[in-house]
């Protein structure tokens, strides 16, 4: 009923109806505060009450390792023959590009792996055949970056793993995506678990992936399918919807069958949209690199991991650059296959296969004969290793003062005051407060799923670790918030800054989340503050991007509307461009508050205490229970946040009118 | 073509319909049976279904163009794509030739799409990972025609349009009417008998779309297909039409020539389409001219087909009466002059009526 009024009162009814429910919120947590004196499990979740869910998935997977089985065949035998399929190409991928076969007659025979110069040229000639110049340049920059650095041996390693997670991701996340896209029912059972696998952190599935698979290249690969995969389903949805219905007539009136309207067709027309996708694989397996090395993927990652894990600066850095020239030189290829300049290229395509083919092949046989070919040969290779470590060293000594007076300043009178607020609100306070403001938000179904979702926290008592959780990530959205926004705002004011962030936004999210972590230890050392660093770095992006877009996005007519009111230039901004474009600047928020959740589980690695560290505890103790259920609270904590917002967009746009 | 365009009886009946209805909504069918077949307003309402074809009947002959024509919504392209069963009608009978197609099965049902029917779209439904070769060889290729067949017919299609040259564009890299083109050719490709056009030209800027007509006279002239042309633009019936349908939410209220569809409107619906067109631009020479031969001798000759807007220039600067001769036949059928050609244009000339 109070609905009612307000929505009748216009924007004064809007305001009154945001204050009361801040004082609805404000009240629950208030006298569940005064109760908690009382009644002492008001405040903390006894440790009695707590069910040991853990302890039944770990059950569960016991089961299934031991028992379990489909028509005869046991659940472990599925897993092994899966195992060897991936291991076949994965294993001959790393054979051809960066160890070379030893012949089985005996006599040490070896037939070499590809030469170095031979592939690195063969990727700047192609480079230069879909992107042109620039593109050249910047694959002539990777691989002499990759040879020179000594970086060759470890990059052809991960290299090779991409090679196969990312045709199976796209294979699998196509093959879904066109099932769902058939079959209306399957797509209510897929949406979920797509938002799922999407928000439980990648440590939480490396603990069941590991115990399934055995530490290894092929439970990485696995790994990152799994983290790899779901934006290709879902942008495969998309993409064919979005091919018109005309062009299916079409297809049918021709007398296409099934297949070949699927494949010949469908598939085809909404190749522009699926670029979108294998674009993001890519990105995404890539951004995995790190992280799989935890579970025996080698290469790059495990090069950056072991560095961190001693405190290696320079060694870290070094192979961080290395992956991130990598990701970087993959999407811009991506992209320029997907523009589709080809075109304007001389050679016809066989030829030029047949080219790159022999840039390959002659150094790589020359290579037989003489060895500098073979390998990038040592003395040609620098490290700059030493010179960070001595960076460090004196950033410790000379600037120590500053940055700790900055940081301990920050952690006084900011982080762990707020820290202790969260920590101590009385949890049925901050329960039923969740469940007024989803109430309002969004009625009786999200109340329900929320309360379910923050009750699941409690109950396989994790509350104190998630509000830590939140503790860091709320600190770190708002300070993204504060610089992201503001920066969105001038980027959309003018053409020229517009051009710089989203060339630097574009590099931001193509760096792996671990690269963060590098230089925020090289300043400030382990802990809340370098972990809160890194996780606004990472989590910056989508603020700036959304709120461009966003601003951009109000229509010209309306800010010439505005203009003819004689409205002044920052009257526009305040009172016309941003009320317009809050609900975009919040699904950025939305955007950040997920990126953030997602690197603060990486941040374990620098000695956080939240639910991020307890996945990563159950990941070195390979305890699938503990880790998927402590993945699934920040996975709910996510949530949280995604409907709650989600909610509120909705019914900003409506009032807007923006449907 | 025919040399009358009053009468499209002679020819064989090529593709028939009779109370052909499509309903969309839940449940369409079984309301559908409940009702027996002839389903009223109040129940689909009631039902929140939407009909929309009603009661659909038709005989579309060999060698016709036959428009149909409508405002939007009213039902026109779920009425052409109940008849090449793209979409399933809900009720009647439909028959190709003499064989029922309601009752083909999927199999069947392909071998006539790929072999007897073609179809243009109003958005064109080019493959945009296709260059303009690669489309019009589409429908051959996936019969499983070699290439060297395929790309030399479809070759011959892009000539037949005016196209050549560009064979390896894009559909993006063209303009509208280019993309029209290709779509056009790509219809023909297969040689259908039956050629079924939705708003072809609806998206084009209005110069382009006389041109196109133009073209679709030009290659009706050499290739005699049964067409079925789609269009809420009246003047474009008019001038391609041998019969025109008008639709009216979902019912078709009149098929007639687009002279008797002026001059004897079925009712006010039909009136008001046709309220703005000339006389003139309608009128056959046929349907105004007195039925003997009063001509002085050595007088010019018109033919009997032709438009009094075509005509009236000749007959108004020529002193005396016009013979008037039949191109089918070859026979002198009557006489024209200078007061049946402007009662006509002035509006006050009603033909027979
Ligand atoms: N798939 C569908 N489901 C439900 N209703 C439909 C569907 N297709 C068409 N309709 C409805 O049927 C009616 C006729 O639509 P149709 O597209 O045949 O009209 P049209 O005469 O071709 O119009 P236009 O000139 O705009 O193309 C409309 O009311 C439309 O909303
Ligand atoms: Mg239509």
């Amino acid at each position: 009923m109070n609905e009612a009024v307000a929505e009748r009162t216009g924007a004064g009814g809007g305001l009154s109806r945001t204050a009361v429910t801040v004082a609805a919120v404000v009240l629950a947590l208030f006298v569940a505060d005064r109760l908690a004196g009382w009644l002492p499990w008001v405040g903390v979740y006894p440790g009695s009450w707590e069910l040991p869910v853990s302890d039944w998935v770990s059950g569960v997977m016991e089961w299934l390792l031991q028992d379990a089985a489909i028509g005869g065949i046991g659940f472990r035998s599925v897993v092994r023959s899966l195992a060897t399929l991936l291991s076949v190409p994965l294993e001959a991928g790393t054979l051809v590009l960066a160890k070379g076969f030893e012949l089985p007659f005996g006599g040490g025979m070896t037939l070499p792996a590809l030469s170095w110069l031979g592939v690195a040229a063969a990727l700047v000639l192609f480079g230069a055949r879909v992107g042109g110049r620039r593109l050249a340049t910047l694959l002539f920059f990777t691989v002499a970056y990759l040879a020179f650095f000594g970086q060759w041996q470890s990059a052809m390693t991960t290299i090779a793993s991409i090679l196969v997670a990312v045709p199976v991701g796209l294979v699998l996340g196509l093959l879904l995506g066109l099932a769902a896209y058939r079959h209306p029912a399957f797509e209510r059972v897929l949406r979920p678990v797509l938002d799922l696998m999407q928000t439980v952190p990648i440590f939480a599935y490396l603990v069941p992936v590991l115990v399934l698979f055995g530490f290894g290249p092929v439970a990485a690969v696995v790994a990152t399918v799994i983290y790899a995969m779901p934006p290709m389903a879902r942008v495969t949805i998309v993409a064919l919807r979005g091919v018109s219905e005309e062009i299916l007539e079409f297809a049918r009136m021709s007398g296409c069958t099934r297949r070949q309207l699927t494949w010949r067709v469908l598939v085809p027309a909404a190749r522009q949209g699926l670029m979108v996708g294998v674009n993001q694989v890519i990105m995404l397996s890539l951004n995995m690199v790190i992280i799989a090395s935890m579970i025996g993927a080698g290469g790059l990652g495990y090069d950056v991991l072991r560095a961190l894990r001693r405190l290696q600066i320079g060694d870290g850095l070094e192979a961080g650059v290395a992956i991130t020239l990598i990701a970087i030189a993959t999407e811009r290829l991506g992209r320029a296959l997907t523009d589709g300049t080809r075109s304007r290229a001389r050679l016809p395509r066989r030829h030029f296969g047949l080219l790159l083919a022999a840039v390959v092949a002659l150094p790589t046989i020359a290579g037989v004969f003489w060895s500098p070919l073979a390998g990038v040969p040592d003395a040609l290779t620098v490290s700059t290793a030493e010179y960070w470590g001595r960076l460090v060293a004196w950033v410790n000594t000379e600037l120590y003062g500053p940055l700790n007076g900055a940081k301990s300043v920050l952690l006084v009178y900011v982080l762990i005051p707020f820290k202790r607020a969260l920590v101590a609100l009385p949890w049925t306070g901050v329960v039923a407060a969740l469940a007024v403001l989803s109430h309002r938000l969004g009625g009786w179904r999200l109340a329900a799923g929320v309360t379910a979702l923050a009750l699941f926290i409690a109950v396989t008592g994790n509350w104190e670790k998630a509000m830590i959780t939140v503790y860091l990530c709320g600190i770190s959205v708002a300070i993204a918030a504060l610089i992201g926004i503001p920066l969105g705002i001038w980027s959309a004011a003018s053409d020229r800054v517009h051009r710089v962030t989203t060339t630097v936004v574009d590099t931001l999210q193509t760096l792996p989340s671990f690269v963060y972590l590098i230089p925020v230890v090289m300043l400030f050392q382990v802990g809340d503050f370098s972990a809160m660093v890194a996780i606004v770095l990472y989590a910056l992006a989508p603020a700036v991007r959304y709120t461009d877009h966003g601003i951009r996005g109000v229509p010209a007519e309306t800010i010439e509307a505005a203009r003819m009111c004689g409205c002044t230039r920052g009257q526009i901004r305040w009172r016309v461009q941003l009320p317009l474009a809050l609900p975009e600047i919040m699904l950025g928020l939305n955007q950040t508050i997920m990126m953030a959740l997602s690197m603060l589980v990486i941040t374990a690695l620098v000695g956080t205490r939240d639910l991020g560290q307890e996945v990563y505890i159950a990941l070195t103790r390979a305890d699938i229970g503990a880790g998927l259920v402590a993945g699934l609270c920040v996975a709910f904590i996510a949530m949280i946040a995604d409907r709650l917002i989600g909610a509120w967009v909705a019914r900003r746009r409506a009032a807007l009118g923006l449907a | 073509m025919h040399a009358d365009t009053s009468e499209a009886g002679d020819a064989p009946v090529k593709l028939a319909c009779r109370g052909l209805w499509k309903v969309f909504g839940e449940h369409a069918d079984r309301v559908l049976e409940r009702s027996g077949g002839a389903p009223d307003a109040a129940i689909l309402a009631r039902h929140g279904l939407t009909a929309a074809v009603r009661d659909a009947s038709l005989d579309v002959h060999t060698g016709e163009v036959f428009v149909i024509m409508g405002l939007s919504g009213s039902g026109k392209s779920t009425l052409v794509r109940c008849l090449s069963r793209l979409v399933e009608p809900s009720l009647g009978t439909l028959t190709l030739e003499d064989r029922d197609l309601l009752a083909a099965p999927e199999r069947e049902l392909t071998e006539i799409r790929r072999h007897q029917m073609g179809m243009v779209f109003q958005h064109f439904a080019l493959l945009p990972h296709r260059d303009v070769l690669g489309n019009v060889a589409f429908p051959l290729e996936i019969q499983g025609i070699g290439r060297d067949e395929r790309e030399g017919r479809a070759r011959e299609m892009i000539e037949l349009v005016g196209l050549d040259g560009y064979e390896a564009r894009r559909p993006a890299a063209l303009s509208g009417g280019q993309q029209q083109r290709v779509g056009i050719a790509r219809s023909l490709a297969v040689d259908p008998e039956l050629w079924f056009l939705d708003e072809p030209f609806s998206a084009l800027d209005p110069l382009i779309r006389r041109e196109m007509q133009d073209e679709l006279l030009r290659l009706q002239r050499v290739l005699h297909k049964t067409v079925i042309f789609i269009t809420h633009d009246f003047d474009e019936a008019i001038r391609l039409a041998d019969r025109v349908a008008i639709m009216k939410a979902g019912e078709i209220v009149q098929v007639d020539t687009p002279e008797r569809l002026v001059l004897s409107p079925a009712d006010d619906y039909v009136a008001e389409f046709t309220r703005h067109v000339p006389a003139a631009k309608v009128v056959s020479v046929s349907s105004v001219m007195r039925h003997e031969d009063t001509a002085p001798a050595g007088a010019a000759e018109i033919g009997a087909e032709e438009r009094i807007e075509a005509v009236a220039p000749r007959v108004l600067a020529a002193g005396t009466s016009l013979r008037v001769r039949d191109p089918g036949s070859g026979r002198v059928v009557g006489t024209i002059g200078r007061d049946e050609v402007i009662a006509v244009l002035a509006g006050t000339g009603g033909g027979h009526e």
